[in-house]
């Protein structure tokens, strides 16, 4: 194996473009290191992305959203106090992947790149509406995050492709998102259901909602259904248990060690009605 | 298989070492360096027995590449005792016997003193937390948590 560590994505690019075998992109390292280690996936080459200037980095652009570096660790997220307050959803779900030494290293962009369906991160960054920038060898393009899962352990990214940033849009008065998730231990541990939630209320009514569950399917599901429901109401109980059932009949669900597919289908109702009711407190409060 | 030449700095002395790219920061300290302190457990991230202060974060060092190890600055348990005395919570952990086959207890000690470091009154639940990284096969987890609790308190009050 060669390791590479360019000073610029555009010599990251062109090192993946130019090198045989499989190539492989470091960022944290949680996920790379873990299947070199048990020899699950033995790159050639290793191009770590991590000295390239701005990359663990969090800025606020001038159209008011934030532009999360592809380095960028859970711990800065977390230690990130405007961007905690404006999505706390989004910060929360990163917050939950492992232990403090994990959270050190961990990236939003490794926790999509591995392509698990129960990645805590990724239903709180599509909710957001957040996209990622993705350079390539013709040229850099913007993609929905909602894009890149694809199935198992598998993206929509194309060879050589690299991720060099998460973009947020800019948050507004009277927003609010959530993740919650079922595990049963208290930490440590991979979601047997996750969901998120983003609502927009105007005068205590919501005038739009976003909502995917994760680990139901073999990707992210986004609930569209389930989220149009919830449109032009107060969350009342009545609409709650209805949202409720909704999700838990979008679910799709395998039965593994974690969970049965009958007690995930169940409990994806609950987290969801949790998730939602968090996001709508948090929605009225942020003014 | 090219090796790398690494200079880095552990416990503040500068080091030199050559590594092969799959090795990790731990296989690098244990096999090149010599400091055995930092043990390997899972080999995953999964147990926290190699943690590491890398460049000031609570590492994993078994999640860290030796050859990333470039230009940084390491702390490993080696390092944590002065010259003359132990670290408070060393002493604490010898004198609550917060330990019993002691093969967790250098990344535990470690990563308390990263807690403590940047937050000397934490909560209960927040040590626990912050150690759930850590395992521990042997104490069931309670001495260990009132021996960071009172080394807390002990480096408030004379602080």
């Amino acid at each position: 194996m060669q390791y590479h560590s360019p000073s610029s994505f555009n010599e990251a690019v062109a090192i993946s473009n130019s090198s045989s075998g499989l190539v492989k992109y470091l960022a944290g390292g949680t996920d790379v290191l873990v299947q070199l280690k048990i020899g699950t996936k033995s790159p050639d080459h290793l191009i770590d992305i991590k000295n390239i200037p701005g990359v663990r980095e969090i800025s606020l652009r001038d159209d008011g959203g934030y532009t999360i570096g592809a380095a960028v660790s859970g711990a800065q997220l977390t230690e990130h106090k405007e961007l905690s307050k404006k999505w706390p959803g989004l910060v929360e779900g990163m917050e939950l992947v492992g232990s403090a030494q994990i959270q050190s290293r961990a990236t939003l962009v490794g926790n999509l790149c591995n392509g698990s369906p129960a990645a805590d991160s990724v239903p709180g960054m599509i909710v957001a509406g957040a996209s990622v920038s993705i350079l390539n060898s013709s040229g850099t393009k913007d993609v929905l995050v909602e894009d890149i899962p694809s199935g198992p352990g598998s993206t929509s990214l194309e060879n050589g492709e690299l991720i060099t940033a998460i973009n947020l849009p800019k948050r507004n008065d009277y927003e609010g998102d959530a993740y919650l998730r079922f595990i049963p231990r208290t930490e440590m541990d991979i979601a047997v259901v996750g969901c998120a939630v983003n609502l927009s209320l105007e005068k205590g009514v919501i005038t739009s909602a976003k909502v995917v569950l994760g680990a139901v399917g073999p990707k992210v599901i986004l609930a569209h259904s389930a989220a149009d429901c919830l449109v032009g109401t107060k969350l009342d109980d009545n609409i709650l248990s209805r949202f409720s059932a909704k999700c838990s009949q979008i679910a799709k669900p395998i039965s593994d060690k974690r969970g049965s597919e009958e007690f995930r289908k169940d409990i994806i109702g609950v987290i969801a009605q949790r998730a939602a009711k968090k996001a709508y407190d948090r929605a009225l409060g942020n003014n | 298989m090219t090796k790398i030449h690494v200079k880095t700095n552990i416990n503040g002395d500068k080091v030199e070492f050559l590594a092969d790219p799959r090795e990790t920061l731990l296989d690098c300290l244990r096999d090149h360096i010599g400091l055995t302190g930092s043990k390997e457990g899972c080999g995953t991230g999964d147990c926290g027995a190699c943690s590491c202060i890398f460049d000031g974060d609570l590492v994993s060092s078994c999640l860290v590449l030796g050859v990333e190890a470039e230009g940084k600055s390491i702390e490993t348990i080696e390092g944590m005792a002065g010259e003359k005395e132990l670290h408070p919570l060393q002493k604490k952990f010898i004198e609550m016997a917060a330990l019993q086959c002691g093969f967790c207890t250098p990344g535990i000690l470690i990563a308390a003193k990263a807690l403590l470091d940047r937050n000397n009154d934490p909560t209960e639940s927040e040590v626990r937390y912050w150690l759930a990284g850590n395992l521990c096969r042997c104490t069931g987890y309670d001495k260990i948590i009132k021996a960071v609790m009172e080394t807390a308190r002990d480096i408030r009050e004379t602080a």
